[in-house]
């Protein structure tokens, strides 16, 4: 099952090798990483996605903690939260594709950021299986180049 | 002050008196400034034996070891003994020089990313790149080392901060760390493991390293005196409770005693604390013990449920556990009746006792033993790696904690030698006894030059069967006999190169000058070299077969010949 695990951790250099060494030399898989700072300087925020059984989670989230810059590690898999990955992606755009595919990314209210002679540059943002959902659509046509960082996630406000 | 008078200062202060090391071009200020300063340098001759030898002294006496090198070959030749230290949770700070910060990742003369190498190897490493930094690095480092589960730290420091000038009184109060500390969870699993105990028929404790790392013996001796329960322990755990008491079985694993393996195959309830069930001591972890219940108590919440799946798992350091639960069994006037179970361990031990076959050659068992009885109660015993290793820890009883320095989870060859010269300096009272093969004295055997010159009481007994024998053995029962390269033609002469040192040599051939010799050897001031012709045929017995449950030993059975499954 897929995990994801928000990490805290000091904001220093060597954090996120420490981070990473853990996980293959472990041989832990991660699916994606993504690291910035946060509201406090001194703090980074990994998300981190990770695919495994309980007891492989458990392991990880355990060793993660024993890192000495890993102020706390959250598995935030089945708490409400938003969850964002950005996708980039070039797509061929014949004219007489163009407006089907501009349907399309209005269905999926991404949108268009760039276009070329033969082809369409779109920008979107969604969960995974939106992201998944519009590489599928626009795969017909013909996908250039394709570029999508890793999910980064919030747990919601009280309600 | 400078960065190299602030380190000189910081380790005095922390109470450090030896440090073990090696110079070169990165460190040359660093040694200037410490050769004035009243901490002890000692001088090894390769680097590895310096960070093995602040492993001896750290695992004697329970204080940090330290040791320093230069950048590039010089902190690289620390790899191993890191590794070595942290397989078996031994306090080290590792101080390394490094190219000038300006040079830092253009492939400088002696310029390796000792950080980056060392990752896996240490429970935390630092590079530090600006001088203000220094004390609030040195002081985490100091805490990280010996906090918890104890483990090695490296500080990495490049050449121009030793020299850069600093006022180091004008930085605020260091802030450690702000992990927020973890929750120990016996509390909510106290009620559980009195139930345990309490229902228990054929209670078992395993004994790990942490019990000694946590201080314990004294308490597990009282929850011993008091429930009666029998005790295992594991390589790393000989010493925490002496051996030669009652219900005291040994050593379980690969190759432990057969009791002790029986009755960890046999318990009903598993108490393992301070220990990460290594797989010589499991085997397949999937097959291991299914039917019992386990207890399993480790300072490192990281180790529960890593190997083995516990029923109650605990996070609590040894001596807090064994505190708690010795008050709330004498509080609840709990009495535990192991009449039966203490009577079956007892017919197994009279079926199964440890032996050899005595030849009319020379038997590394019998070397060991007669050392045993004839060395006083307060030696500090020290193996290398390999079968005499496996035979000390058989044959050598050992009555308190810190006494048996052995390289438990690395199993580094070369770690003897040193190890024992740092355990020599911390205890200049006691006498070392290094009990090494002919292979792995010989991987560090350039630090006699140390031991001379030092004069250090060890007694060095090399158990020469002038072969690799554990690899040997393993050629012997699980590659029909095909010895490929572990025999060691072309050893020197012990003696001789003993006395090329200045270091006494002697040499035990027949059985019938073994009790003269060793006395010989006990009885030296400073230290000696024996050099003992051990029948090269001899294996370590009785063998768990690699990947197989700890009942299904091999050996020689109630006075068989020949090698058979127990039965």
């Amino acid at each position: 099952m897929r995990h994801t695990l928000a990490v805290l951790v000091e904001n220093q250099p060597g954090v996120l090798s420490h981070v990473s060494g853990l996980f293959s030399r472990r041989g832990y898989n991660i699916e994606s990483l993504v690291v910035s700072e946060t509201e406090d300087h001194t703090v980074s925020r990994i998300t981190l996605v990770v695919e495994g059984d309980e007891q492989v989670i458990e392991q990880v989230t355990k060793q993660l903690n024993k890192q000495v810059e890993v102020i706390k590690v959250n598995d935030i898999t089945n708490e409400e939260i938003v969850e964002r990955q950005l996708l980039l992606l070039k797509v061929s755009a014949d004219p007489a594709d163009r407006q089907e595919i501009m349907q399309i990314v209005d269905i999926f209210r991404c949108r268009i950021v760039d276009i070329g002679r033969r082809s369409l540059v779109v920008e979107a943002t969604g969960d995974e299986k939106k992201i998944q959902a519009i590489i599928k659509s626009l795969r017909p046509f013909g996908i250039q180049e394709l570029v999508c960082t890793g999910s980064v996630a919030m747990l919601r406000g009280q309600k | 002050m400078d960065g190299a008078e602030f380190l000189v200062k910081f380790l005095e202060n922390k109470g450090v008196e030896h440090i073990f090391g090696y110079p070169g071009g990165s460190v040359i200020y660093l040694y200037d400034v410490m050769d004035r300063s009243p901490l002890k340098h000692i001088l090894t001759r390769h680097e590895q034996g310096a960070v093995h030898a602040a492993d001896g002294y750290a695992r004697a006496t329970g204080k940090m070891g330290v040791c320093i090198a230069t950048s590039g070959p010089g902190a690289t030749n620390l790899v191993t003994g890191l590794t070595n230290a942290y397989l078996d949770s031994v306090p080290l700070l590792a101080i390394t020089g490094q190219v000038d910060c300006a040079s830092i990742g253009s492939d400088s003369f002696q310029e390796a990313d000792i950080i980056g190498i060392t990752m896996p190897i240490t429970k935390h490493n630092y590079l530090v790149k600006d001088i203000e930094d220094l004390p609030a690095v040195m002081e985490e480092a100091w805490h990280v080392a010996q906090t918890g589960r104890p483990g090695p730290v490296l500080i990495d420091i490049p050449k121009d901060l030793f020299k850069a000038e600093f006022d180091f009184t004008s930085l605020p109060k260091q802030i450690i760390t702000r992990k927020t500390p973890r929750k120990n969870s016996l509390e909510e699993q106290l009620e559980k493991v009195i139930n345990l105990l309490k229902e228990a028929k054929e209670p078992l404790i395993l004994a790990g390293g942490g019990v000694i790392s946590a201080k314990a013996s004294a308490e597990l001796k009282e929850f011993v005196n008091y429930t009666n329960i029998p005790v295992v322990t594991t390589l790393m755990g000989k010493g925490s409770i002496s051996e030669e008491d009652a219900g005291i079985i040994g050593m379980v694993g690969m190759h432990g005693k057969p009791t002790a393996n029986l009755a960890l195959s046999s318990c009903d309830l598993l108490l393992a604390i301070g220990t990460r069930f290594s797989d010589r001591i499991t085997g397949n972890p999937k097959e291991f013990l299914l039917g019992s219940t386990k207890i399993h108590v480790d300072i490192d919440p990281a180790e529960l449920c890593k190997n083995i799946e516990a029923d109650v798992p605990v996070v609590c350091d040894a001596k807090k556990f064994l505190r708690k639960v010795i008050d709330k069994l004498q509080e609840k006037k709990i009495k535990l009746d192991l009449g039966p179970w203490l009577t079956t361990i007892s017919h197994w031990q009279e079926k199964y006792p440890l032996c050899y076959e005595a030849g009319p050659g020379l038997k590394p068992q019998q070397v060991i033993q007669e050392v045993s009885r004839k060395a006083g109660e307060e030696a500090i015993v020290v193996t290398d790696v390999g079968q005499h290793q496996m035979f000390t820890a058989q044959y050598y009883p050992i009555k308190s904690a810190r006494k048996f320095l052995s390289s438990g989870g690395l199993g580094t060859m070369g770690f003897g030698l040193p190890a024992a010269l740092g355990a020599a300096l911390g205890n200049p009272e006691a006498d070392v006894l290094l009990f090494t093969g002919d292979g792995s004295f010989q991987m560090n055997i350039q630090e006699l030059a140390t031991l001379a010159l030092n004069n250090l009481p060890v007694k060095v007994f090399i158990l020469n069967n002038e072969c690799l024998g554990m690899v040997r053995q393993w050629q012997e029962l699980f590659f029909e006999e095909r010895y490929a390269q572990t025999l060691l033609n072309g050893n020197p002469d012990f003696v001789r190169l003993a006395e090329v040192y200045g270091i006494k040599g002697l040499r035990i051939v027949n059985p019938g000058e073994l009790q003269t010799k060793v006395e010989e050897a006990l009885q030296h001031r400073g230290p000696v070299i024996v050099e003992c012709a051990v029948d090269p045929r001899e294996n370590v017995f009785p063998i768990v077969p690699p990947g197989g449950k700890p009942n299904e030993m091999l050996g020689r059975w109630q006075g068989e010949t020949h090698i058979s499954r127990i039965s």
